[in-house]
């Protein structure tokens, strides 16, 4: 998989191509502005971007305006953020410039290496990725009646599904079986009227809606 | 005479209430006949000390009335006090001007001034008495029937003297009034060097309690949190060949730690400048806010440019106290908030359907934002019976950076 990268504190743009290579992605461009950067979102032989939202020259959203020009010219084009800060209102222009293959994280969850390349990769499959952060802030905003109706655990498993992982990444996360996560989903979307779909991406983005993203 | 036209009831109920007050204005008048006369054997003068501060009274009473019914505000002359000796006092006053503006507009109020009210209020009532009168005399018999039809068209003919000259007769008196209780320059200024020390002070007093914040934010957060990383990481690298578990156990930890402190950074960074009002300016960090509320908040803004940064950031941080005393205090359904840009203002407006009830000096950070607000010469206004709804409009003079309109509504 082929990558570009958009980051503008040398440490970091140095680490973060570091640490993609080190677990087989390969760095095809590692900017550090948005000098060349619209001409290397369109490269053919890149899979996906992953791109810092403070960019110079203004050092405010650039790298967020970049991403969703980049997936309007070329729909569907998956596009990791990274932020040293998230905001809601960000990941909803993220959310609807187009549908999945669309991640937006703090620059922290970078030190977490094995996850974070993780989260890349279910991206660049189509996936969304939605940080912690920003999934604790809507959970904590819907915090209404049918919030209340689910368990802890119930509550928990929602959480790292409207972060977008998988049933498998679920399990590993709470130390329970597929199983077991599966039928907390049923009990969920049951709790919830949402309607159960297998595809995972498709799953991600109904509880989205619901959270009112 | 610049103001919109009144209606004729409005300028009778306003020309009633001055004719009311003639008892008032009569004593003063005494009064002041009572000085000049005195004067003469040297005794007046001391009169003048009880004198000038009722006749002050009594005019601002009428400063008040005028401006309601101008619809415009009309800035206060005051006489000022040297807390000397009455004789001092009074020789103080006979050198202001603002003394001498009391006296003539006693003067006006006494005698044009009561003739254009008194006309403004008593026109609706001659016109009433004259038809009456017809009438009686008319029913009556008592005089011929050309006597009684003069006074029916006498009355008839004076209603539209009434109804199209009755606000004119009040603006005449109100805009005369206005024009001679103008406050004096020099006062104007020494009132605003007072509010302005007033304010400054205020300022550095703020900034130095939120410099207190920040500081202790830092140390009790980020730098706690590195100390211990440091800790964990020196622990480590000694352990590593004697216990790789517990040193892995180490790394592990401090990896934690550095999210933390990130976290606790990114809460003080907030708190300074929240990084979403840099990227999007006002109206974009008002709509981050509006979405992460636990109610729907339609923002309606339009702006014609950004505002300097330092009003942005206040003007931001007095929408987010605002919106988070809806939440906290309010028990409101559903909030609005409106930012528009009226002439060279930036007004910020913030409602709710909620309980009411809020008051300025209740302890819910209002005035702190009000204070805030002070430093830019900004105002606050609450609206907010009980049982609702809520409104508080904010007002801060404003240069706008660029001629572009920045337009944006939307409910989160």
């Amino acid at each position: 998989m082929r990558v570009v990268v958009a980051e503008d504190h040398a440490l970091l743009r140095d680490g973060l191509t570091r640490l993609l290579t080190a677990y087989g992605l390969e760095v095809a461009e590692a900017l550090d502005g948005t000098t060349g950067l619209p001409e290397a979102l369109q490269r053919n032989d890149v899979d996906a971007a992953i791109l810092d939202v403070r960019l110079p020259p203004s050092f405010t959203d650039e790298g967020l305006r970049a991403a969703i020009e980049a997936r309007r010219t070329r729909p569907g084009f998956p596009v990791m953020v990274l932020s040293q800060y998230v905001e809601h209102l960000y990941a909803r222009e993220l959310l609807a410039s187009g549908e999945g293959a669309v991640g937006y994280l703090l620059k922290d969850r970078v030190a977490d290496a094995g996850e974070f390349v993780d989260s890349v990769r279910r991206v660049a499959a189509g996936g969304t990725v939605l940080d912690p952060e920003v999934v604790a802030a809507l959970m904590h905003r819907r915090g209404d009646e049918p919030v209340d109706r689910l368990t802890e655990r119930e509550r928990e498993v929602l959480g790292l599904m409207a972060e977008g992982r998988s049933n498998a990444a679920i399990g590993h996360a709470l130390f329970v079986t597929e199983k077991a996560v599966a039928k907390h989903i049923n009990s969920i979307f049951t709790k919830l009227d949402l309607p159960v779909d297998v595809d995972d991406n498709r799953r991600v983005l109904a509880v989205l809606a619901w959270l009112k993203v | 005479m610049t103001s919109t036209r009144r209606s004729p009831w409005l300028a009778t109920g306003y020309g009633l209430g001055h004719v009311l007050m003639v008892v008032p204005l009569a004593l003063l008048v005494a009064g002041a006949s009572l000085i000049v006369g005195l004067s003469v054997v040297g005794l007046g003068v001391l009169l003048v000390r009880p004198f000038a501060p009722a006749l002050a009274g009594f005019a601002g009473v009428h400063r008040r009335m005028a401006a309601s019914f101008l619809g415009r505000d009309l800035p206060k002359a005051r006489l000022t006090r040297t807390g000397a000796g009455p004789w001092r006092q009074v020789i103080a006053w006979f050198g202001q001007r603002t003394f001498w503006q009391l006296v003539l507009w006693l003067l006006f109020a006494a005698t044009g001034g009561l003739a254009l009210s008194a006309l403004a209020a008593g026109l609706p009532f001659g016109i009433i008495a004259l038809v009456a009168t017809a009438f009686g005399l008319w029913s009556s018999g008592e005089a011929p029937l050309w006597v009684s039809l003069l006074l029916f068209a006498l009355g008839i003919g004076l209603a539209p003297l009434w109804w199209y000259y009755g606000d004119v007769f009040m603006r005449l008196r109100t805009h005369t009034e206005a024009a001679i209780l103008r406050p004096d320059p020099n006062a104007v200024l020494e009132q605003r060097v007072a509010d302005l020390t007033a304010s400054r002070a205020d300022t550095v007093d703020h900034s130095a309690a939120e410099l207190r914040r920040i500081e202790r934010d830092l140390h009790d957060g980020a730098q706690a949190r590195l100390v211990s990383l440091g800790m964990n990481l020196g622990m480590a690298a000694d352990l590593v060949d004697r216990d790789p578990e517990l040193a892995r156990q180490l790394l592990q930890e401090a990896r934690h730690a550095t999210g933390a402190a990130l976290g606790d950074l990114r809460s003080v960074v907030r708190g300074i400048h929240p990084p979403v009002l840099a990227d999007r300016g006002l109206i974009g960090a008002v709509q981050a806010l509006a979405l992460d509320l636990p109610l729907p908040v339609t923002v309606d803004a339009a702006l014609p440019g950004r505002p300097a940064a330092p009003v942005e950031s206040a003007a931001y941080f007095a929408v987010a106290e605002c919106l988070a005393n809806v939440v906290k205090h309010a028990g409101a359904q559903t909030a609005w908030v409106v930012i528009a840009a009226p002439k060279n203002r930036l007004r910020l407006q913030v409602g709710d359907d909620g309980r009411g009830g809020v008051r300025l000096d209740r302890g819910t950070g209002l005035a702190g934002i009000a204070r805030r607000l002070g430093a830019f010469d900004g105002t606050m206004d609450i609206s907010s019976p009980d049982g609702g709804p809520t409104v508080v409009t904010m007002e801060v003079p404003c240069e706008w950076s660029s001629p572009r309109t920045t337009l944006s509504s939307g409910t989160g």
